[in-house]
């Protein structure tokens, strides 16, 4: 009978699946950050002069700041003069359909399971391929065009509809916001933009997938999804990237803002390169996300955040308008070295605002998780409640699980809510499931998607499918 | 800029106690004091950037001006105390006309000033625990303390009697530095009364230090009763040391003070350890009260229980950051949190941060925190039998502190607290 120590052994030592290197020719700025790789950057993009001082204004302001080092976590700080800004596939020309893409790239795509001909054909999802800070191929474009949705790249945003991204770039996450926030609005590259038109709700589910590809280029992604007024939108973001050994530095950022009687929910899967099992390598996931709602607006992050060496992400919501709504559900798995800072803020701001804030952590092997949330109801914030449930599942012995929740209240009619808790799976629940004929593996796979459940509910089918199988590989072994 | 010179604010703050002379100390604790110092000079005051101070400005304090007070011992007070053990500190000095001590086989019950002459166990044991490294006001302390209690209980002996430790401060702008130092023995019990009062004054600031030792078996109750005048301020440290299958409780009463900050900090150096720490804090005006816990479960078969309560009325401010670390090998920890915040009005603030880092994986850790307001339908319930709404509200407010005061397990202060919350909520009898 496998004993739980080989089982853990087992999982915790399981090596990324996805780790494989696709071999396209990449068109690379010199390595290192300054004014004239921006402006390389910018030129290369055929940028407007707004946007080039945007940039060079958010560099100023980033060789001002630190790095942060609040987080409960360790890392060798990178080296930013040691990265590609730039890089882009070579083949670079405007695609009319997915016969055109690189036949090597389709490849990539099919070796992660996911077929863009597939998916086109029988989920009807828009499928917008990021590979290497650079789109390669756009679908249903048409379709969405006709309900007045724009769905595409975001240098095409900036050469097609520069007064929306002008409009609202760096609205709700400003270029000087944070030190990663500000490195991303110098030299991010590429990246989507999405724009729902008043009361249109949009017929299918928009996905993106992200892949890092060349070695040591930094990827610099910028989301900015705007619901107009009494639209709808659920937004997929999924990424897995290649083995490396070095680490490799992700600083993104999604600004969401959901007008009036708008919703929006965005989710993601997160399966960066996590490093191998002595935790070398690894991607450096450095993420800003916050979303802004205006009067009875919705946005609902979901997140499954399964890799990554180093995570530190809060996605975020303004609740603004009166009667607006926040929600955050997340699952975060860290296994071998790796190590997760994740959480929320929600920001109280309008009447009568709900929240609801349910995150479940996962730790196994030698890593180290942890919850950091903020819920801030301010004097005006008349009526306000939040829930929040945090809880932490231990694998092991050599691992750590961490609450760190702020809750700050400012008026005499707001409830909020908050519980944790943290223990490891039961060993009567374990008993329980083998008495019936499991294994010990199957158990314990059991258990942890029934502990999760009410994060994976919240995914689009699609996404609930592919979470966990992830989560299964993530914890195979151990699963756990 | 003109060629002055000005003084940092840490500087002007310590030129206060230039005048203090401790060439009477005990070599030991002339030590002590000259490495305090050392810590001093490498730290700064927290600012609004220092997470462990996030929620509370000490400005206030750190920019007062103050006197610092000599012994006298011409003090008109009755203190009411219901003990016969009783040592009173008068502006951080031992007044012996006020205090009193019933002498009883195994234990020592004196001034910390005497105790170091006397009293070998201070040698190895005197600051052997306060964190001077970490934490400024309490290497302050150590640096420059006045005087303070002492209670030493031999092995195996139970004292039923409470001892009591009443600091006063007698007029406004004194700056007082007691230090305590409660030691148990194994097998002992006792419980202490640490209460600190004023008397008509304002902007007096009390820096306290303890530090507590429980050893194995023994049982300590301390009952803190922080009840200053509405102008005062205070930061008091208790850093407390248990030992194998050692219990300790503490209850914190924060009853007034313009800005009080406690850091309790608890270590359980044992297996079997069980910690409880209640604090109930009523606040009213501008008062603004910060606790601050910190629970180290070092080994296994450990439980620790944490309850702290607040009723923030008018424009008052209440923190709470309570931590609980368990380590690898504190398998079985029984760790529970919890936090419960009554927000009165919309200029009142409540901040709550209870905080779990657990590296352990067989334990059983969980925090809550709520805040809210009273509920409608219990007032509605008492309203339509006939109450008014102050009396209801009293009846719910007296119900929500119920739980913290249910703690105490010494009568005399479960009666005086239930008194000023009755007082303070104008309850119906």
């Amino acid at each position: 009978m496998a004993s739980e120590e080989e089982l853990l052994e087992e999982i915790t030592s399981s090596e990324y699946k996805y780790g494989f290197y696709t071999d396209i020719e990449s068109d690379k700025a010199p390595l290192g950050l300054s004014e004239d790789i921006i402006r390389l950057i910018s030129t290369k993009k055929n940028e407007p002069e707004w946007m080039l001082k945007y940039r060079l204004n958010a560099y100023e302001a980033w060789k001002k700041m630190k790095e942060p080092n609040w987080a409960h976590l360790k890392y060798p700080k990178p080296d930013f003069q040691a990265i590609h800004y730039y890089s882009a596939p070579k083949q670079k020309k405007k695609l009319g359909s997915l016969d055109e893409v690189d036949p090597e790239l389709l490849e990539t795509f099919n070796k992660l399971g996911i077929s863009i001909q597939e998916q086109e054909r029988l989920t009807g999802v828009a499928v917008d391929v990021v590979v290497d800070s650079i789109s390669v191929a756009t679908s249903f474009k048409k379709k969405l065009g006709e309900l007045g949705i724009i769905f595409c790249s975001f240098s095409d945003a900036v050469q097609e509809h520069p007064e929306l991204v002008q409009k609202y770039l760096g609205s709700v996450v400003p270029p000087t916001d944070n030190f990663y926030a500000a490195l991303n609005a110098a030299v991010f590259t590429d990246g989507s933009f999405c724009y729902i038109p008043k009361g249109v709700r949009c017929p299918m589910e928009l996905s993106t997938y992200f892949r890092i590809n060349e070695a040591n280029t930094g990827q610099f992604e910028r989301t900015l999804v705007v619901a107009e007024p009494g639209s709808y939108v659920s937004y997929l973001e999924g990424c897995t990237a290649p083995m490396r050994d070095e680490n490799q530095l992700h600083a993104a950022v999604v600004e969401l803002i959901a007008k009036d009687d708008a919703e929006i929910k965005y989710s993601t899967i997160q399966n960066w390169y996590p490093g191998n099992k002595e935790g070398v390598g690894g991607i450096y996931n450095f993420v800003t996300k916050r979303g802004l709602c205006l009067e009875n607006a919705k946005i609902s992050w979901t997140q499954v955040e399964t890799g990554s060496a180093v995570t530190w992400k809060y996605p975020s919501c303004i609740l603004k308008g009166d009667n607006s709504v926040g929600e955050f559900y997340s699952v975060a798995v860290t296994a071998n070295h790796q190590q997760a800072d994740t959480g929320t803020k929600m920001l109280h701001l309008g009447k009568n605002t709900k929240s609801t804030i349910i995150s479940k952590g996962i730790s196994a092997g030698k890593s180290n998780n942890s919850y950091r949330g903020l819920v801030s109801i301010a004097k005006g914030a008349t009526n306000s409640r939040n829930f929040t449930q945090c809880d932490s599942l231990l694998m092991g012995n050599d691992c750590g699980a961490h609450t760190f929740p702020y809750i700050e209240v400012k008026n005499k009619s707001a409830k909020v809510e908050h519980e944790a808790t943290t223990s490891k799976i039961g060993e009567d629940q374990i008993f329980y499931c083998k008495q019936r004929g499991m294994d010990e593996e199957t158990a314990i796979n059991l258990i942890v998607n029934g502990y999760c459940k009410e994060v994976l509910n919240q995914l689009p089918m699609e996404f609930a499918v592919e979470a966990q199988k992830l989560l299964e590989i993530s914890l195979e072994g151990s699963v756990g | 800029m003109n060629e002055t010179l000005t003084l940092s604010t840490k500087d002007q703050f310590l030129a206060h106690f230039e005048r203090l002379d401790f060439s009477f100390d005990a070599d030991f604790s002339k030590e002590k004091r000259k490495k305090a110092k050392s810590f001093i000079d490498e730290m700064e005051f927290p600012t609004s950037k220092t997470e462990y101070w996030k929620y509370t400005r000490i400005n206030k304090i750190i920019k007062g001006n103050y006197q610092v007070n000599f012994p006298e011992n011409e003090i008109e007070i009755d203190l009411a105390v219901p003990s016969k053990n009783c040592i009173v500190l008068v502006n951080g000095y031992y007044n012996e006309a006020l205090s009193w001590f019933d002498k009883q086989v195994g234990v020592t019950f004196s001034s910390l000033s005497q105790a170091k002459e006397t009293e070998p166990i201070l040698k190895d044991k005197f600051d052997s625990i306060a964190r001077n490294e970490h934490e400024i006001f309490t290497a302050i302390n150590t640096a420059y303390h006045q005087d303070g209690a002492f209670l030493h209980v031999e092995k195996n002996v139970k004292v039923e009697e409470s001892f009591y430790v009443v600091n006063i401060v007698d007029d406004s702008n004194v700056l007082a530095h007691p230090r305590n130092f409660f030691y148990l023995e194994s097998g002992s019990e006792a419980n202490v009364v640490l209460k600190t009062i004023s008397m008509s004054t304002s902007s007096s600031f009390t820096n306290m230090v303890s530090e507590i030792f429980v050893d194995a078996n023994a049982f300590l109750e301390l009952n803190k009763i922080q009840d200053e005048q509405e102008g005062d301020y205070q930061i008091a440290n208790e850093q407390v040391r248990q030992l194998d299958d050692s219990r300790f409780k503490i209850n914190t009463f924060t009853l007034n003070g313009a800005l009080v900050r406690n850091n309790l900090n608890i270590e359980l150096l044992g297996k079997n350890i069980e910690t409880w720490l209640n604090g109930l804090y009523p606040l009213k005006g501008k008062q603004h009260v910060d606790n601050h816990t910190y629970v180290l479960h070092q080994e296994p078969n450990c439980v620790s229980h944490e309850l702290y309560k607040g009723i923030l009325d008018d424009q008052s401010t209440g923190v709470f950051n309570g931590k609980v670390f368990v380590y690898r090998e504190a398998q079985k920890t029984n760790a529970y949190q919890s936090n419960a915040n009554m927000v009165l009005t919309d200029n009142a603030s409540a901040y709550s941060k209870p905080e779990l880092e657990i590296y352990a994986d067989d334990v059983k850790c969980s925090h809550g925190s709520v805040t809210g307001q009273l509920d409608e339908e219990a007032m509605f319930y008492l309203r339509s039998r006939g109450m008014s709404e102050k009396s209801s509200r009293a009846v719910l407010l007296n119900a929500f502190a119920s739980d913290v005061v249910e703690h105490i397990g010494v009568e005399a202060v479960k009666t005086e607290i239930e008194a000023f919350i009755d007082r303070n909520y104008q309850s119906i009898k």
